[in-house]
């Protein structure tokens, strides 16, 4: 789950969610996005950064920009969590019917 | 542009030896049974889960110490073949009435005394919705954290109990 940690972590600062939620009405440059918040351009760099390793954002290179956008593999740490969740639970409940059948 | 992230709904399925019946009454009446202690939403050590068999029933646990919380609600009830779950809690795992987001459980018959069990739990992408929602009323540090926090620590039970 260094997954969902990370998601977590780079979450958890509100500067970084608002880039991300900024990120959500189309994919920007870090010059774009620089300019909608008071913080220089190495900062929101920074920030993306965080937000790439945690899976959460994507970039791309178009012409002489890069362009981050959103990873929707990212924001599915909640679907892998109960993916887990749910194989978890539904091999304990194959066991608990298999072995109230042998019971019987 | 205005897209929303959709995450894919999770799917599972397993194959047990009963027929459908059976493994219809171990799921609902049977859940306090099977449904793994280390997942419960109240502040008590996990005693039983409790479906109640009837479309708009609820769906809970009960603490030791005798507390109930809710889970959610039973909205298809479709003894032996299919049950829809409504999966009610918010990202900060709480019991929260405005979110649902469905569990389906079909059972399908798999020849004479065997049922193959699919599970669907969809709409997921509302408890991303809901914690923006809840982030922008309280403007605080929201949900996404808090719900990620818990995934992380349950992960991290796992890990140590297994």
């Amino acid at each position: 789950m260094a997954n969902a940690n990370a998601v977590f972590a780079a979450l958890s600062d509100p500067t970084r969610r608002e880039i991300f939620e900024r990120l959500q009405s189309g994919g920007r440059s870090v010059g774009e996005i620089a300019r909608d918040f008071p913080i220089s351009r190495p900062a929101v760099s920074q920030h993306l950064k965080m937000l790439k390793q945690a899976g959460l954002v994507g970039d791309r290179a178009e012409g002489t920009r890069r362009i981050y956008y959103i990873d929707p593999h990212g924001l599915a740490a909640v679907r892998k969590w109960l993916d887990q969740f749910w194989d978890v639970a539904l091999a304990a409940y194959a066991a608990e019917v298999e072995g109230a059948e042998k019971e019987s | 542009m205005d897209q929303t992230i959709k995450p894919a709904p999770v799917r599972r399925s397993v194959r047990v030896s009963a027929p459908p019946e059976r493994a219809f009454e171990v799921f609902t009446a049977g859940i306090g049974r099977w449904w793994p202690k280390t997942h419960h939403i109240g502040k008590s050590e996990l005693d039983t889960l409790v479906i109640e068999p009837r479309a708009g029933g609820r769906w809970y646990e009960r603490g030791v110490d005798g507390t109930e919380c809710e889970v959610g609600k039973v909205l298809v009830w479709e003894p032996p073949s299919r049950l829809v779950l409504a999966w009610q809690l918010n990202p900060d795992w709480k019991f929260d009435p405005d979110l649902i987001t469905e569990v389906e459980v079909q059972f399908i018959a798999d020849g004479a005394n065997a049922t193959r069990v699919e599970l669907e739990h969809r709409n997921l992408e509302r408890m991303g919705e809901r914690a923006e929602a809840m982030r922008q009323q309280i403007d605080s540090s929201g949900g996404w954290p808090g719900l990620l926090e818990l995934f992380a620590q349950s992960a991290s039970q796992e890990r140590s109990a297994s």
